[in-house]
């Protein structure tokens, strides 16, 4: 039944080769997190190796005694929770070592089956028109009719190999970085699951199919935010991750209603067909990108919605770096470029998009520069790298926001993976000395680059690639959108338009500007990062500085092959000036089927082709913020000068401001969460339910007819003498009244 | 299949049987207990009414699963059609049949009585007989209120089922039950008793001189046309009269906002089958109500802007409101009862705004509200029937205590916040898609209703399976047992199916759906694609 497709593209160029496979795509991750899904409801949990304590007790008992150590193994779990990202080496699930085996390997396969697509699709040469699979009738509806439809095109096929690619090295990374934890099959499970919807996101041929993975990411995304759920900040992280990406969904949900009120269709082809005809620039259009955008902001973390990523650290690592920096965050990055025809028809939309991205890339950045956990840093930093991408698909450069999106993917899961194997260090030697300090914080660290060479090196290159040092591959990307982003300023449809009375042309140099700062701020915290955790003298403990230690290879191998896509990354897109290095703009000709007519309609149909001495203007003031951010933090930050977390003094002024994120949360809570709780129960519970429906109206109503009742049955009382008396009472009255008359 | 059931007449008797099943099987119950004598015999033989009511539902169940199969759904006719004369000098017939929208509401019944009664296997111990007899009578009540087509005859099976409900709640209930079942039996009996005004009213109308006349069609042929009523001086046309009779008795059982505080009482001082069932099933007796009654009977009533308008806003106000306050509870089963009064504010809202993807979300949450909060009541039932607590407060952090029970509630309450692939997001999304055509802006603050929704569930079962294991009382719970997990497994399963591949039941109520389109709002519906696309 799920499997009768039928290819409603019958002559389409892939048809008939192993595209047809596009279907396994997601469900090799789904049959991934049923097998590990049901082995995590085995509770047996057996002893692992690498803890002193307990290895040694049990090693005669191992059999009998299974059940009792587990169940110490989840108090002392419990203990040990208060680390944030900790888990404790102690046991290891009997089924560890199937997991190990089927949680990359569905991945791997389906990396496979993606190679071999795009390989086809490269086969086929030109393709103008997506290729589409129908499966099944999903919602049909009067003259509604949703297909369980996929849809394979330029776009969706980048983000595939994004996907399953980066995907496959960090599920490697985290067979090394979680097999000691109680909860490993749980943990691919979820993995498994967040990969399956992730492909729908990307493969789904209508928004409600997107949505469905839309969600459904966001689902696994609680799940494993809250993975380490004994302890309440994890879990609260989880649960409000989910709360502020349902705000954004409400937008996406009403965009959806606005498409089918108006165009009657909500599949990509039909919508895209449709949208032409609608006014340029007119309300309908601007406010379905917008209701869209909000979408956007809550999964991929823009202001106002970004606060759920920083908290979101609270999951593992390797969770980091998956979905929250290469994958689901970037989903609004795509939900905008698949929508291009739609934004290019709305300017002002767009131009909200291009704000909101350049404020929140400079905003997080600000945020970034005095965070010490070392994965706050990092998330920070993600916030203001989507920023970018904002800033690069809201002015109309949709293939420089999906190559940025593309690089970071490389980039940023190396520096998460990276700063998972840090943590991996720091949290084995703090165990082995029974040590309660915070793996996660840089004042715990320094000088590590001597313990660990391979991860040190590899995050070198990822910290040049994200400051945009030239030849790595944020420096490609980066330049790119700004490039795009000042040339749109003098000569599009977005600059012609006006955003809140500002002419578009001056947003958009606002927006250039306040890129350029955000990368040397970039620059900055990066570097103030790698100084922290890699250099100066060591401030873990003396007695723990014996245990730290580069990680097993199953780790580290996926850190070099990151290295080397960081390295490298920018040759996916080259620009004109480095034709030296090879071929030009290949990713422009990729996605140009996709995007091209969209993207020349919002540079009113010229191709923005810089004068040679623009574009060495644009590149060599990049490079030197670059460079100069760099600098400044190496010659302003003293390593040496730290002191670990618990002797820290407490910090003053506006570093304390930053320190503490501009107490948004805090704000939120007071003017959003606290009020909505409290109305809901002193006034809605209490006043108008307990209060006026039931006292008042249902119970009051009751108390009335009790009150006639009794007055009646007070009068019939039973008592003669009484019934004798209003008697006489009675006739005195009636004769009196006849009297008086 | 078709042919099998064709030639054993499945057609002509099936409506009738799945209305003398429950009953002849409450008959058996009754004289087990009766042939036993006194109480103390009763109490040793409690195993056998039990096994009697189980076997009853599963075989009403495979008895009406021959529905799914028989149902033309290319018609919005009434089918499996029964006519019998019954009081010939009222003009009552015993009529049964289904439409699409009828045969849904009987499925559900019948998939979820084996599933309460599986719930009370070991929570019911007092008066087993009697509790397992008035289920079974409680049913036939319930089956007759979907399957009527005849309003005399409707009105009878609805009280039928006042009855049982009543005693239901107030002998197995919890400490509060007498007031509770109180406050149920007068909400619904003020509601009901307006609704039996009318509808003689109408029976006497639609006969003429012949003698009244109950039968459906007639009364709605008749029932919109015109008539006046001088009401306190002010003449009111009597339809809008009519209107508001059967609408008050329909939105008190939705419960539609500001008639719902019976319902958080009655749910939280039911036993476990009894929130299942009320939850699941007798709820959406209100919304099948106007479906059925109110809005085809009334239509220029009904579809007055003023009318329509408040209705439409109560709804709405329902869905926020109801969710708002259900954040708030500290009892689990209450919580969960304004969830419901949360979601069944979409369905009014899908009803009233009449369009075909609004009904047919509206008649999709109705099924979905009665899988997934009757799972979530039967969850509730499984960890009360443990811990014999359901405050919230006193759990926390037992996911790792019982991993099972903490993966379904999870999932369950997935499905009723209405994540996509899941039963409720379907429903939930058709009811706002299609009410967004013509009433966009309560449409958009209802939409506001899904993020509501994540926060009051997530926060409860953060609260209950998350955070850190606090009671020394929670460390020791044990985790469900083989009948407990047996009876989620169909809830679980169909919750999937209806989210992944709703199309068969949505292909089901379609033509009826764009029938009361058509009847209520006087203009056909674009034609449907999918119907003349798919066979």
């Amino acid at each position: 039944m799920l499997l009768q497709h039928e290819v409603s593209a019958v002559g389409h160029p892939l048809a008939g080769t192993v595209a047809e496979w596009l279907w396994l795509l997601p469900l090799l991750p789904l049959l991934g997190f049923v097998i590990n899904g049901l082995l995590s409801l085995v509770p047996a949990t057996v002893l692992g190796p690498g803890d002193p304590d307990i290895a040694h007790g049990a090693e005669g008992a191992h059999g009998e005694a299974g059940h009792g150590v587990a169940v110490h193994a989840h108090d002392s779990a419990d203990d040990h929770g208060a680390h944030g990202d900790d888990h404790h080496r102690v046991v290891r699930h009997r089924f560890a070592w199937l997991t190990s085996i089927v949680g990359p390997a569905v991945l791997a396969v389906a990396f496979g089956l993606a190679v071999a697509i795009f390989l086809a699709m490269r086969g086929v040469g030109e393709m103008s028109a997506p290729f589409v699979q129908r499966y099944f009738s999903w919602m049909p509806a009067g003259s509604l009719r949703i297909d369980a439809a996929f849809q394979l095109d330029q776009l969706s096929m980048v983000m595939i190999l994004v996907i399953t690619g980066v995907g496959t090295l960090i599920h490697l990374f985290s067979v090394g970085y979680m097999q000691d934890d109680p909860g490993y099959p749980r943990y691919f499970a979820y993995l498994n699951l967040f990969v399956a919807f992730m492909l729908v996101l990307v493969l789904g041929a209508s928004y409600p199919v997107l949505f469905v993975g839309w969600e459904g990411v966001g689902l696994c995304s609680y799940l494993l935010i809250g993975f380490w759920f004994s302890e309440k900040a994890n879990a609260d992280a989880g649960k409000k991750a989910f709360i502020v990406n349902r705000i954004g969904d409400f937008g996406l949900l009403i965009a959806m209603f606005l498409l089918f009120a108006n165009l009657g269709a909500l599949d990509f082809v039909g919508v895209n067909e449709a949208a032409t005809r609608l006014t340029f620039g007119g309300p309908l259009v601007t406010a379905i990108c917008l209701f869209m955008f909000l979408g956007c902001t809550g999964k991929s973390a823009q202001i106002p919605l970004y606060i759920w990523l920083p908290d979101a650290m609270a999951g593992p690592t390797p969770v980091s770096a998956l979905i929250h920096a290469a994958t689901m965050v970037t989903a609004g990055v795509y939900l905008i470029a698949r929508s291009s025809v739609l934004f290019s028809m709305a300017p002002v939309a767009g131009l909200t998009v291009t704000v909101i991205g350049a404020l929140t890339a400079i905003f997080a950045a600000t945020i970034g520069l005095k965070q010490w956990d070392i994965k706050k840093v990092l998330a920070y930093s993600t916030v203001s790298q989507l920023g970018y991408m904002f800033i690069g698909v809201g002015s109309g450069a949709y293939v420089a926001g999906i190559f940025h999106l593309v690089t970071h993917a490389f980039f940023k899961a190396l520096l998460f993976l990276g700063s998972g194997s840090v943590i991996f260090a720091m949290h084995a030697a703090y165990h082995h000395t029974g040590s309660h300090e915070d793996a996660q914080d840089m004042r715990n660290m320094g000088g590590l680059s001597r313990y660990m060479r391979v991860t040190w090196v590899l995050m070198w290159i990822a910290t040049l690639a994200i400051a945009g040092v030239p030849f790595f591959a944020g420096f490609f990307s980066k330049d790119e959108i700004l490039g795009s982003v000042f040339l749109r300023a003098r000569e599009s449809t977005l600059a012609d338009a006006s955003w809140l009375g500002i002419p578009g042309s001056s947003v958009l140099y606002a927006a250039y500007a306040l890129g350029l700062a955000a990368a040397l701020l970039t620059a900055i915290y990066m570097t103030r990062m790698m100084l922290y955790t890699f250099h100066g003298p060591n401030r873990t403990g003396e007695k723990e500085r014996d245990h730290l230690g580069e990680a097993p290879w199953i780790m580290t191998g996926p850190l070099v092959v990151l290295g080397v896509l960081s390295l490298f990354g920018g040759w996916l897109n080259l620009p004109a000036l480095t034709s030296f290095l090879g071929p030009v703009g290949a990713l422009d000709r990729w996605l140009e089927p996709v995007v091209g007519e969209s993207a020349r309609r919002v540079t009113s149909g010229v191709a923005p082709e810089p004068a040679h001495n623009v574009e060495l203007a644009l590149v060599g003031s990049a490079v030197a913020i670059a460079l100069l951010g760099i600098i400044i933090a190496a010659v302003r930050l003293k390593p040496a000068r730290l002191v670990p977390k618990a002797q820290a003094p407490e910090e003053h002024g506006i570093e304390r401001v930053l320190a503490n994120k501009y107490y948004v949360d805090e704000a939120y809570d007071r003017v959003v969460v606290e009020p909505t709780v409290g109305i809901s129960r002193g006034v809605l519970w209490k006043g108008i339910d307990q209060g006026i429906i039931d006292s008042v109206f249902v119970n009051g109503s009751a108390r009335l007819a009790r009150g006639v009742a009794s007055l009646g049955s007070w009068i019939q009382s039973g008592q003669v003498g009484t019934y004798a008396w209003v008697l006489v009472i009675g006739v005195l009255a009636v004769l009196g009244a006849f009297t008086i008359r | 299949m078709r042919e099998l059931l064709d030639s054993i007449g499945y057609d002509s008797w099936v409506l009738l049987a799945l209305l003398v099943i429950p009953a002849l099987a409450a008959l058996g119950i009754w004289v087990h207990g009766a042939m036993l004598g006194d109480n103390e015999a009763r109490d040793r033989a409690s195993g056998t009414p039990r096994q009697i009511a189980l076997w009853a539902f599963i075989i009403e169940f495979v008895v009406s699963l021959g529905l799914w199969w028989s149902y033309d759904p290319s018609t919005a006719a009434m089918q499996a059609t029964l006519d019998l004369s019954w009081i010939p000098s009222w003009g009552v017939r015993f009529a049964l049949g289904i439409d699409g929208i009828s045969l849904m509401m009987v499925l559900l019944t019948t998939f979820l009585m084996p599933l309460a009664v599986l719930g009370s296997w070991t929570s019911i111990r007092l008066k087993r007989h009697s509790y397992y007899a008035l289920l079974l009578l409680l049913t036939t009540g319930m089956l007759g209120v979907f399957v009527a087509r005849d309003l005399f005859l409707f009105y009878v099976m609805w009280e039928m089922m006042l009855v049982p409900m009543y005693f239901i709640i107030g002998i197995w209930g919890g400490e509060r039950r007498i007031y509770a079942t109180m406050k149920f039996f007068i909400y619904t009996m003020v509601g009901s008793m307006l609704m039996l005004v009318a509808i003689v009213y109408l029976g006497i109308k639609a006969g003429g001189a012949a003698g009244p006349d109950f039968a459906y069609e007639s009364v709605r042929r008749m029932a919109g046309s015109g008539g006046a009523m001088t009401l306190f001086g002010a003449v009111v046309p009597a339809s809008l009269l009519m209107f508001l009779a059967f609408s008050l008795a329909f939105a008190i059982k939705v419960p539609m906002f500001p008639f719902h505080t019976w319902l958080p009482d009655a749910h939280v001082e039911a036993p476990t089958a009894g929130s299942v069932i009320l939850a699941g099933i007798m709820l959406k007796m209100g919304t099948y109500g106007f479906l059925r009654f109110a809005l085809p009977f009334f239509p220029d009533a009904a579809m007055h802007p003023a009318v329509r308008t408040t209705f439409l806003a109560l709804g709405t106000i329902g869905v926020l409101y109801g969710a708002l306050v259900a954040m708030v509870q500290p009892d689990f089963k209450k919580l969960v009862a304004y969830s419901s009064v949360s979601h069944l504010g979409f369905v009014m809202l899908g009803i009233f705004a009449l369009t075909t993807q609004s009904i047919q979300g509206a008649l999709m949450i109705m099924i979905n509200h009665g899988i997934s909060t009757g799972a979530l009541f039967l969850l509730i039932g499984m960890i009360y029937e443990r811990r014999h607590t359901r405050e919230i407060a006193a759990y926390g952090g037992i996911a790792r205590v019982v991993p099972l029970f903490a993966a379904l509630l999870t999932f369950v309450s997935l499905s009723s916040i209405g994540l996509p692939g899941t039963n409720g997001f379907v429903g939930e999304f058709l009811v706002l898609l299609g009410s967004f055509q013509t009433t966009p802006y309560l449409a958009t603050l209802a939409t506001l209703g899904v993020i509501f929704a994540a926060a009051y569930l997530l926060w409860a079962i953060q609260r209950i399976l998350f955070n850190r294991l606090h009671r020394v009382e929670n460390e020791h719970i044990p985790d469900l047992n083989a009948r407990e997990l047996a009876l989620m497994v169909p809830l679980v399963a169909v919750i999937l199916w209806l989210g992944i591949y709703p199309a068969p039941v949505l292909r089901r109520m379609e033509a009826s759906a764009e029938q009361l389109v058509t009847q209520v709002s006087g203009v056909a519906p674009a034609t449907s694609v999918a119907r003349a696309g798919n066979p």
